[in-house]
């Protein structure tokens, strides 16, 4: 079988990844990006609206614009990246540090790098309720795969489950294919996303409503609507059930790192809620515990672009610096206070408290 | 389904640090209007700050920092409308005559109107306040968010956040 070579192996091409990329190649590193999907950008290629966050980090622009700066970034690296879409990483090994990948659905591939970046990104989280194996039962992300990269709407009349960014988010992409939006439902007593987002849905007409669940899903073969209930401080239904007529019930109830082969790796993990799951020690140069192993992005913690692309781009660095190529301090002071400045505020609070929980000061030990 | 009118919802009740309306006198006889910034939750962006180009939209100290505004620099120009992702600037103009007032308002929906048209002003929550006439629609950085400038009755200017094409 043959078996690939490389320095650096990046697992997943999202802005995490690509930006790992970009920056090991530009230190001189040969670089292998492996991606399941058949494009680069991950998340980013979904993405129409504008991103939030400072200039550096493209803020401003439209998510999908974002995702073609970081593949040009990536075409001026040359020969130094190589680029293997349509290929899922399916195993490590740690022993032989020999990595095993799918392309497409027939080729087994060994990979053999010298050095990881894992940034495999997040998968959904959903909840159960009665009747949600109904078709017209969607996650979030497959509303925007249809909509934003297929170009087909999910349906008519779309109830959303969850107000945090994603929800609101993706009800307003909604709202632009021209498909109505009965109602967002949040079960806490404020909407989770940023308030602009909210505010954005709300004057075009639709009504969140706060403390609110969904209690079933109705219909005989498709969904034809949804049974709304109202929740008491403890989250338990109050009040009679009220009926939502909808054709698309729409769940955006949160994401979690996809850290599957940072397990197998044996990549010491901890379950930090802050972070929305089992995520791994690093150090400040987002090495795991594996010293072969980088990671980035949202697979160490559900967070944003922004932060996705400087934790990548120190990521890339690192794993090029501890190969012998020439890094600058300097690149990584810059990025080490663009991503402290980023969670500064109110908004990064979890986000700094879930780091700090799991950063290390160093590896020394077993590196 | 009703929701109720909530700041915890999205809808703005009240002034707050960084959704503060213009200063009356300045904004009376401005032409080109003032920017109305509704940005009151502190988050990390600030493309508002980076796109103004008189520094009217005064610099961050902290990227989290809500927006503030220096209105002496003011100019009405709208880059911010355009530019802000999350569609919370806004521009009205007081001078436009006949007691109405020119509204520069971001759209990002389809159809476009046409200079001309009439079309629904929406308020924070959705309600139709009145009907605004088209007076022009303008692609100010050239990426899909429409400035759609709409003339209303002045009296409705603290109302009128969004329109709908009918
Ligand atoms: C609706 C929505 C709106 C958002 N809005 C914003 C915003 O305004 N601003 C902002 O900063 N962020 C926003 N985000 C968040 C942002 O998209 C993510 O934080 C970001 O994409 C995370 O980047 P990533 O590279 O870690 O993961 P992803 O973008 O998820 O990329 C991971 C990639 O890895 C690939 N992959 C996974 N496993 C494997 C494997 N085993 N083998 C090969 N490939 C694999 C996937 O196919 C994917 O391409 C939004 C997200 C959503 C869903």
């Amino acid at each position: 079988m043959e078996e690939i070579r490389t320095d650096v192996l990046v697992v997943g091409g999202g802005p995490a990844g690509l930006s790992a990329a970009a920056e090991a190649a530009s230190a001189g590193a040969d670089v292998l990006i492996a991606e399941g999907d058949l494009h680069l950008g991950g998340q980013l290629v979904k993405q129409s609206h504008k991103f939030f966050g400072s200039k550096d980090e493209f803020a401003g622009t439209r998510g999908f614009e974002i995702a073609r700066l970081l593949r040009d970034e990536i075409a001026q690296c040359g020969d130094h990246v190589k680029i293997m879409l349509n290929t899922t990483v399916s195993g490590y090994y740690p022993d032989e540090k020999l990595v095993t990948a799918m392309v497409g659905e027939e080729e087994y591939v060994h990979i053999s790098p010298k050095k990881i970046v894992l940034a495999s990104g997040a998968q959904e989280r959903l909840i159960p309720f009665p009747n949600n194996d109904l078709p017209g039962v969607y996650g979030a992300g497959a509303v925007q795969t249809l909509m934003n990269v297929y170009g087909v709407t999910p349906g008519k009349r779309v109830l959303m489950i969850g107000a945090g960014n994603i929800g609101l988010i993706v009800s307003y992409q909604l709202l632009q294919a021209g498909v109505e939006v009965a109602a967002i439902l949040e079960a806490m007593p404020r909407i989770g996303g940023y308030w602009v987002h909210a505010a954005k849905v709300r004057r075009l007409g639709v009504p969140i409503l706060l403390r609110h669940s969904i209690s079933r899903a109705i219909g005989g073969d498709v969904v034809t609507g949804a049974m709304v209930c109202e929740l008491d401080e403890k989250f338990a239904p109050v009040g009679e059930p009220q009926k939502v007529d909808c054709d698309t019930i729409c769940l955006a109830v949160g994401l979690t790192p996809s850290n599957e082969l940072l397990w197998q790796a044996g990549c010491k993990m901890k379950y930090v809620p802050f972070l929305c799951g089992h995520v791994p020690f690093r150090d400040k140069n987002m090495r795991t515990s594996n010293s072969d192993i980088w990671m980035a992005g949202d697979v160490c913690g559900i967070e944003e672009a922004s932060a996705a692309m400087i934790e990548g781009r120190i990521a890339g660095m690192s794993a090029a610096a501890s190969l012998g190529f020439k890094v600058s301090s300097e690149n990584f002071e810059g990025c080490h206070a663009r991503l402290h400045n980023l969670r500064a505020g109110e908004v990064g609070e979890k986000i700094r408290i879930g780091v700090s929980g799991v950063t290390v000061d160093g590896w020394e030990a077993n590196v | 389904m009703n929701a109720p009118r909530s700041f915890e919802s999205g809808v703005l009740t009240e002034e707050r640090p960084g959704a503060v309306m213009p200063p009356q006198d300045r904004w009376r006889e401005h032409k080109g209007g003032l920017v109305i910034v509704e940005c009151p939750q502190r988050i990390p962006c600030n493309p508002c700050n980076t796109s103004c180009p008189t520094g009217a939209i005064m610099p961050f100290a902290d990227i989290n920092d809500v927006p503030q505004i220096d209105y002496a620099k003011c100019t009405g120009c709208a880059l911010c409308v355009a530019k802000c992702p999350g569609l919370a600037c806004f521009v009205a103009d007081l001078t436009f005559g006949d007691g109405l007032a020119l509204m520069k308002l971001p759209y990002e929906m389809l159809p476009s109107p046409a200079k001309g048209d009439r079309v629904e002003c929406l308020g924070r929550a959705g309600e139709n306040v009145c009907l605004g006439r088209v007076e022009n629609v303008t692609e100010p950085l050239r990426d899909r968010t429409r400035v759609v400038h709409v003339s209303v009755p002045a009296d409705k200017v603290n109302d009128v956040r969004a329109i709908r094409v009918v």
